[in-house]
């Protein structure tokens, strides 16, 4: 109800593609979501039954025995020390679902963690920054970020599978219709899997408290067609476009400015590897880790100063000059 | 022939009337285990408001999606600050006072086996606590970088190591900690002394009162689970003064070392910090029924059972973190085993209050507010010990969900009813009823209305921790709620402070024996003088003063 006056800021529709934004994790998309939902229904079943009767007999307690005007005050009630058979139902009836539970679990954490990955599955490296994604395609030579994009696999054979690490503090990948977590830890790899059924884009946050901007360290997940994913590859792949010579001017102004200390454009002198590669900036959704939807406006506010809408983040204002500025978001805008 | 031999006429408090400065040197220089306790109380109340007002400003930044109450960094260590001070500052102080003032009378002693130990647990912990508070001042350092730790109350590694944590603020962090945990410790070490060494004649470990178990088998735990923590915090300070990289990644250490170390401390902790409200409601919940304890030696049972299982879970807090599907099942089924001996506690009070005749004052009505609520937590818990359910929950809101309900729907709870039972004998004024009662509903109300939305934020993919969060997510309508909860929960606390403040002033005098009780404590004046027991007294059963009251049918006569 206060959605209407509230969601200003971020609208993040993007036409013909389903955004997953209500991350519920009982409405799983994925295998090992589907799996642990599951497990979570009859854990769920078993505690709500638990529940009910045991918050039923102390209802029944307090109302039954509680002291009624008429009562001789002076009469204690029969004092009771205890019983041997009660206690051994209540302990035995429980060791039963416990160990129900257990075998639950067991086979639902085998189903996730030791599935083996198919042949033709893509294999993702996403290392964990203070506050962004690095995705990195080892087999396709490809480093993006933040937006993980996946073939869809309807058929439940098309999973792709990630290997996390950090490269600094500890993260967590976590989108709910998809998986559940998997933290990436420095000097560790660790290894997860999903398997999109439906094309869309998944909302995910960064599970882990990493920091300043924790918080705004979203995380999406694009799934599409087998056709839709070789294509959005292979104009990845490519070098930035530096052949538009209306914008060598611009090109040459950000090339000068520090930008390229950090931010790697490939095909330009700009190869810093600390913050995100910018060689598709336009090709995103979304601006510093989903803080800002990606179109001119925001493009314009983030390079002027991130520390408004991301404080805390490693980026800082550069300082820039109106005619830098405009030099630097006209080539920015190129990089499709 | 007299089932006991009592001290007939009491000891009188001692008269006179003292000036301010010897006043607060009496308090201060005291070894008294009494005076101790309820400085221990005090504190952790102090602090507990303190860490209240931390959470509304955190609730109140949270109640709207892009709330501007707070930055980042600001939110960041009011949570860090909050988690720290409600488990170190009022948790462990609130073992320390209720056991302190509570244990050497119930077990007929004139006071703790080591009385100066225990002054230097009580003013180490208050140094820890400060120096924790200091670092508002103090933590920016010469560099200016950082203010209060901002790291959580766990303080992952690597995030605490230099190179993401400037200033001094996780040196003051990981100090405060250590020192109070010192404190922790020396008051645990004595607890266990005085248990085994000061019984009063007649008292055997069989006729031992549960409150006395349940805080021996805490104070166990807290010497076996409390070294880890120290020595963590000191390989942790070794590491950003003296490069040993134990968890300093960016050299090749490891930041799952720091996990296993701090949960080995931190599950047992969390049992640490509940058993305290065991050992309040096996005493209440009797006395409130007319009816002895149900099952004693299943009760004791199940703490030791608790005790030992819980040292074996702690990689329950780490599914997430990568271990084999071996290591994940282990810890799966070892958390659910708990869950059996925490049922037959549940069970057992609920026969007890079965078949007695229930007076409900305020201090049996927060013990009932403890059963419902503790069991949703236990339910939750088995929830979250089911890996591949915990790996959609973990660290989203509905852990936060889960662990209020176990500390403040049970810890809180208990610690409210042993305020109401204990106060007027360590006050000598009874605590005023009817205020009880708006206390009691005002914060059982919001209590429930902030922390069961919660829980569907969490399912909603809501993770903790975070500042703020966009709108349109589902998470609007849960955070609303949660937020008014507060609310509520201030105004029940105001209560209590005002009902507290009034009692102490001008309350209504309690007599020795104000609730007809059946422990010791209550067969000395309220409040007990210095040496609690005029003449040692000497028992033969587990509820000396029922012995007293009914000769015709003691309890001896049942053992």
């Amino acid at each position: 109800m206060f959605e209407p006056a509230l969601s200003v800021l971020l609208q993040t529709q993007v036409p013909n593609v389903h955004e997953f934004r209500i991350t519920n994790i009982f409405k799983p998309l994925a295998s090992p979501a589907a799996a642990e939902r599951t497990a979570a229904y009859l854990v769920l079943a078993i505690t709500a039954v638990i529940f009910v009767v045991v918050a039923g007999l102390i209802c029944y307690t307090i109302v039954r025995f509680r002291r009624r005007p008429g009562d001789n005050e002076l009469q204690e009630p029969p004092q009771v020390y205890g019983s041997n058979q009660i206690e051994a139902a209540w302990t035995v009836i429980p060791i039963l679902i416990v160990f129900v539970l257990i075998g639950v679990s067991a086979r639902v954490i085998a189903a996730i963690q030791n599935a083996s990955p198919p042949p033709q599955s893509v294999k993702i490296l996403l290392v964990g920054h203070q506050w962004w994604w690095e995705v990195r395609y080892p087999d396709y030579g490809l480093v993006t970020a933040n937006e993980i994009h996946v073939p869809v696999s309807s058929d439940g054979k098309h999973a792709t599978y990630l290997q996390l690490t950090s490269a600094d503090v500890i993260h967590s990948f976590w989108v709910p219709q998809l998986a559940g977590k998997t933290d990436l830890i420095p000097n560790r790899i660790n290894y997860t899997w999903i398997d999109p059924r439906q094309p869309g884009v998944y909302v995910g946050n960064c599970a882990e408290y990493c920091g300043t901007q924790h918080a705004n360290m979203l995380l999406r997940v694009i799934a599409e067609s087998s056709e839709e994913f070789n294509a959005w590859m292979s104009a990845q792949r490519k070098p930035a476009n530096n052949s538009d010579t209306q914008l060598s001017a611009a090109q040459t102004v950000f090339g000068s400015l520090s930008c390229v200390n950090c931010h790697m454009i490939r095909g330009t002198s700009a190869i810093g590897a600390f913050g995100p590669d910018l060689t598709h900036l336009m090709s995103r959704q979304t601006l510093g880790a989903g803080v800002l939807v990606n179109n001119t406006e925001n493009l314009r506010a983030w390079v002027n100063d991130p520390q408004i809408p991301k404080p805390g983040c490693l980026m800082p204002s550069m300082k820039l000059t109106g005619p830098e500025l405009n030099q630097v978001i006209s080539y920015l805008q190129s990089l499709k | 022939m007299a089932a006991i031999d009592y001290p007939l006429q009491r000891p009188k408090a001692e008269p006179g009337e003292f000036s301010f400065s010897e006043t607060l040197y009496k308090w201060v220089a005291t070894v008294d285990h009494k005076r101790l306790g309820l400085m221990y109380v005090a504190s952790a109340l102090i602090f507990l408001i303190v860490a209240g007002i931390m959470a509304t400003v955190m609730r109140v930044q949270l109640m709207f999606p892009n709330g501007h109450v707070v930055g980042p960094d600001t939110f960041n260590r009011l949570f860090t600050m909050h988690g720290t001070s409600m488990v170190f500052l009022v948790g462990m102080p609130m073992v320390a006072g209720f056991a302190n003032y509570l244990v050497p009378l119930m077990i007929g002693a004139r006071d703790m086996a080591f009385p100066r130990l225990n002054s230097f647990g009580f003013w180490i912990f208050l140094l820890g606590g400060l120096l924790l508070y200091y670092s508002y001042l103090g933590g920016g350092g010469l560099s200016g970088d950082g203010s209060a730790p901002d790291v959580g109350w766990f303080a992952y590694a690597p995030l605490t190591e230099r190179g993401f944590s400037r200033g001094h603020s996780s040196d003051y962090w990981a100090l405060g900690v250590l020192v109070s945990g010192f404190g922790s410790i020396a008051s645990a070490i004595n607890v266990i002394a005085t248990t085994f060494c000061m019984r009063c004649p007649g008292m055997t470990l069989k006729r031992m009162p549960m409150f006395v178990w349940v805080m021996l088998i805490d104070s166990w735990l807290i010497v076996v689970a409390l070294p880890p923590l120290s020595a963590a915090q000191v390989m942790l300070l070794l590491d950003r003064y003296l490069g040993a990289n134990f968890f300093n990644t960016q050299n090749g250490g490891s930041a799952v070392l720091w996990q296993h170390y701090f949960w080995i401390f931190g599950h047992p902790e969390v049992y640490i910090l509940i058993f305290p409200a065991f050992a309040i409601l096996s005493e209440v919940i009797p006395i409130f029924s007319r009816k002895p304890l149900f099952g004693r030696p299943a009760m004791v049972a199940a703490v030791v059972a608790i005790g030992f299982i819980s040292l074996g879970v702690w990689a329950h807090h780490m599914f997430a973190v990568g271990m084999t599907s071996w290591s994940n099942t282990f810890f799966a089924a070892s958390s659910m085993l708990v869950g059996i001996p925490t049922g037959i506690k549940i069970f057992n009070w609920t026969a007890t209050m079965y078949g007695g005749r229930l007076r409900f004052t305020t201090a049996l009505l927060f013990c009932c507010g403890f059963l419902f609520q503790f069991l949703l937590a236990g339910l939750t818990g088995i929830m979250l010990a089911v890996a591949p359910f915990d790996w959609q929950l973990h660290d989203s809101y509905f852990v936060v969900a889960h662990f209020h309900f176990t500390l403040v729907g049970g810890l809180v709870f208990g610690l409210f009813a042993g305020m109401y039972y204990w106060f007027p004998k360590a006050i000598g004024k009874m605590l005023d009823e009817t205020l009880g009662k708006w206390h009691f509903w005002l914060f059982c109300i919001g209590f429930n209305l902030t922390f069961i939305p919660l829980h569907f934020a969490g399912m909603l993919g809501m993770p903790r921790r975070i500042y703020t969060y966009a709108p349109g997510r589902g998470w609007e309508l849960w955070n609303f709620v949660a937020t008014i909860g507060v609310f509520f929960q201030i105004a029940g606390i105001l209560f209590f402070i005002y009902n507290v403040l009034r009692s102490t002033l001008r309350g209504q005098p309690a007599t020795d024996d104000p609730w007809d009780g059946w422990t010791l404590e209550w067969a000395t004046s309220s409040p007990p003088p210095e040496y609690n027991f005029e003449k040692l007294p000497v028992v033969r059963s587990s509820r000396p003063l029922w012995d007293l009251k009914h000769p015709q049918d003691p309890d001896w006569k049942w053992e």
